[in-house]
């Protein structure tokens, strides 16, 4: 099955974004395509390199970018959310692009299910 | 063409969850795809009519559904149980909508092929 996938909450101060990736991890282990993960609202914030966790913290960035690399995935940050809170593509983590809101409409047309991860 | 139905529980102001998703709403409706709203809970006070947010310093974006029309999007639902909690009427709301119980809401929700809830 091809899912789409929208994360719109940030790192580490909500968990959508760690179940959103656990979720990517496990859909393409069981041989399922993850079309687009769009990241919207505070989820723009998955994106940027600047990402300094603790040592023994995960770091969810770097982890979206080897997801990106590993598999293909494409990582999309709303352009207007982004803007609106300082993520340009100067910070980007490898992986990221930022595009428009009809990437996520987009998602939801060709993917056969758009999951949603957040409040 | 797909169903889109964006389900909106938010209250307009507190947080920016209605403003981006009216954003999301607007590109949508530019696909030429099936696309309908849903105000509950909360959301409902999205629609209320006179609002002035001048005294926390932040947009009044609320004309913005007058404008829904003119992007052919004019599937409008609102939860009656919502607006009953609250104290509101149709009256109260400064765009035509439909109002449709939980049970019809629900009916709605089933027929959709995409829902984003905001």
């Amino acid at each position: 099955m091809k899912f789409g996938l929208l994360v719109s909450e940030g790192p580490y101060t909500h968990q959508a974004s760690d179940t959103a990736y656990q979720f990517a991890v496990a859909a393409v282990a069981k041989g399922h395509e993850i079309q687009r993960v769009f990241f919207y609202h505070d989820g723009v914030y998955n994106a940027t390199k600047l990402t300094e966790p603790p040592q023994d913290d995960r770091h969810i960035v770097n982890r979206w970018s080897a997801l990106a690399a590993e598999h293909k995935v494409d990582l999309v940050v709303c352009v207007a959310a982004a803007l609106r809170r300082g993520i340009k593509d100067e910070v980007l983590a490898p992986g990221f692009r930022i595009s428009g809101l009809g990437q996520l409409v987009d998602s939801g047309i060709k993917a056969d299910r758009l999951v949603t991860f957040g409040d | 063409m797909k169903k889109f139905m964006f389900v909106n529980r938010k209250p307009p102001y507190g947080t920016i969850y209605a403003l981006e998703s009216l954003e999301v709403v607007l590109i949508a409706a530019t696909f030429d795809q099936d696309v309908s709203l849903v105000f509950l809970d909360d959301g409902v006070y999205e629609l209320v009519k006179g609002q002035n947010s001048k005294a926390i310093g932040i947009k009044n974006y609320s004309p913005t559904y007058r404008a829904l029309e003119g992007y052919d999007v004019e599937k409008l639902y609102v939860e009656r149980e919502s607006l009953d909690a609250r104290g509101l009427t149709e009256k109260d709301l400064l765009v035509p909508v439909e109002v449709l119980s939980s049970a019809q809401m629900a009916d709605l929700m089933a027929e959709q092929d995409v829902v984003l809830s905001f």
